[in-house]
């Protein structure tokens, strides 16, 4: 036990010293997740709507698929990423494996069917006689999906931030297409996995505090953005 | 010429037939009312004249062109109308930004926008709601916040799915006023659809009865009222007693209908042997004391009179109705006042006479 409260008073000091080390890992974790959560909700805030706003066969089965890839594990995108990027995979030639852009779009791969899936449920929340009355009203097609994505604002924020949550948590992926390099694809998570095995308790302890303390000021944010309403 | 012109419409939902077969056509600023029961089909008739559905059948016109079933002119002729839905479906938005949508998405100018908000919020009467978001507000105002987001477009036609149904009588009257207040301003041409009578005879040019399925009449508000054309019209228009009996003889004009036994006449062309519903109104028909009758029953002109115990007594509003037996069952509808001075109580015996012009003679309807 001692180890453990020892490990979070050096914690605490690491982060109110605003240790380089600690400093640059939480950046670089904060901005691979952060691109790809931002990249991930360009690509499927449009596609849900398109799935939502369209009728054909086997939509449900498609959204019961999706569903489903909310819980694929984070070594098995990782896994196959490494057999795509690694040299001889078929996009071995990118040579961007552990790089940071992989691990970002690794990331993205792991959180497109959560922020998809999430856009969908989050539109099928408005009542369809939303879209009736902005259609009678005289919008375009494209006017009401984006009166329904304004109506769904709350639901689909949400959303971005569950992705945003599973991307910075996750370690599977990031270790295994990043490949936890000092200096170059380090984040919380690897750090945390790794560091900590090899008696680097206090950093650990005080990045694991660290990506708490970012989940508190996104709720925070979230909260408050509610409230204003 | 008409503006809109439905041409044997049809529609399904599945293997449920919505609506069969309807011709009509309203002309340019005309107030159409359409009444029915819950799930007669105003609704999607409704719907498809706002372009919203598809027929599954026929056609509409509007303005002498045929509405197509696909294509950017459909989203044009949308533009033209608006549609005030059942329940009043406003945005998660603030007040002026819920009226301002339309306008917005018909590229108008800010500045233009913003007059037209503000004229438009003094009309409805909500001038300090601007800033409210409109999901706060109660049924009535956002009654009146979808009433104003329509009408600040200025359709040609406005098209209003029971607009009072779920609001208060204070709120209800606010709602007639704007658009009996709209329809003569702005000669705007309306289809309303109601299952309050009375505000289809307050608001309306000419009505249509809508029932499962099939439009069963349509005409001036009076001869709806007065001249149902079969039974279930009659039912449905409020007229309380409805005897079924066939015509035992005719002598100009005069018949004789058999109901049970019961002879009544009336004035009607129906010839011997038609089977035929006797419409009665309850205000027609005057209540008078057994003892006394005899004598007034000869001195008024009322051809029919029958001898009755009265079952039951109720107060409706200023009126008392009272259900009585007389070989049939018989509603009358008296004043509380002329209850009192026939000392009107339940197993007294009455006379209840009517006029044979108080009476009209229909056919049965299809569905029996």
């Amino acid at each position: 036990m001692t180890e453990l409260w020892d490990g979070f008073t050096r914690a605490v000091q690491l982060l109110i010293s605003f240790d380089p080390e600690v400093m640059e890992i939480a950046g670089r974790s904060l901005g691979i997740s952060g691109t790809a959560c931002l990249l991930a909700s360009l690509i499927c805030i449009p596609l849900g709507s398109l799935v939502h706003f369209h009728h054909f066969r086997g939509k449900r089965v498609l959204v019961n698929i999706i569903q489903t890839l909310f819980s694929v594990p984070t070594v098995v995108v990782g896994l196959f990423l490494l057999v795509l990027l690694s040299r001889a995979g078929p996009l071995g030639d990118l040579g961007i494996l552990f790089t940071p852009p992989a691990m970002v779009v690794g990331q993205i791969l792991l959180i497109t069917p959560l922020l998809l899936g999430f856009t969908i449920s989050a539109l099928s929340g408005v009542s369809r006689e939303i879209t009736d009355t902005a259609t009678s009203l005289g919008a375009s097609r494209f006017q009401a999906i984006w009166l329904v994505l304004k109506e769904a604002r709350y639901a689909v924020l949400a959303a971005v931030i569950m992705g945003f949550a599973r991307a910075i948590s996750e370690v599977g992926c990031a270790l295994m297409v990043g490949g936890n390099i000092r200096g170059a694809t380090r984040v919380i998570t690897t750090v945390i996995s790794l560091e900590a095995g090899k008696g680097n308790i206090e950093l650990s302890i005080a990045l694991g505090i660290i990506l708490l303390l970012l989940a508190l000021v996104i709720n925070i944010v979230l909260n408050r953005l509610q409230q204003r309403q | 010429m008409s503006l809109i012109q439905v041409v044997d419409l049809s529609h399904s939902y599945g293997d449920r037939k919505v609506l069969k077969g309807l011709n009509f056509s309203i002309a340019r600023g005309e107030v159409f009312g359409l009444i029915g029961p819950t799930g007669a089909g105003k609704t999607t008739l409704l719907r498809i004249v706002d372009l919203l559905e598809i027929p599954g059948g026929g056609e509409v016109y509007f303005d002498g062109d045929r509405i197509p079933r696909s294509g950017k002119q459909r989203l044009e002729l949308r533009r033209r109308m608006s549609f005030i839905h059942q329940k009043p479906q406003v945005f998660n938005l603030t007040v002026y930004d819920n009226i301002a949508c339309g306008l917005n998405w018909r590229g108008e100018k800010r500045n233009r926008i913003a007059e037209k908000v503000d004229h438009i919020l003094e009309t409805v009467g909500l001038e300090g709601y601007k800033k409210r978001n409109a999901r706060t507000l109660s049924g009535g105002e956002a009654q009146r916040v979808a009433l104003a987001r329509s009408l600040v477009l200025e359709p040609e036609v406005l098209l209003l799915d029971e607009p009072t149904a779920n609001l208060d009588p204070i709120s209800t009257a606010k709602v007639e006023q704007l658009i009996s207040y709209v329809a003569r301003q702005h000669n705007t041409t309306m289809i309303m659809s109601t299952h309050d009578m009375s505000q289809g005879q307050q608001l309306a040019d000419r009505i249509g009865v809508l029932l499962d399925g099939r439009l069963v009449q349509t005409g001036k508000v009076n001869d709806i009222f007065h001249a149902p054309q079969n039974d279930e019209v009659a039912r449905f228009v409020g007229i309380e007693n409805i005897l079924e009996g066939v015509v035992i003889a005719n002598n100009d004009g005069i018949a004789t209908v058999d109901i049970d036994g019961n002879a009544i006449q009336v004035i009607s062309d129906y010839p011997l042997g038609k089977e035929a519903s006797v419409c009665l109104r309850p205000e027609d028909i005057t209540l008078l004391i057994a003892d006394s009758c005899q004598q007034t029953a000869v001195r008024s002109s009322a051809r029919n009179s029958f001898r009755a115990r009265v079952s039951r007594i109720t107060t409706v509003g200023p009126l008392s109705r009272v259900e009585m037996d007389c070989g049939f069952r018989l509603v009358a509808l008296v004043t509380r006042i002329s209850a009192e001075e026939l000392d009107l109580q339940v197993d007294r015996e009455v006379y209840a006479a009517f006029k044979a012009t108080a009476v009209h003679l229909v056919e049965k309807g299809i569905g029996r």
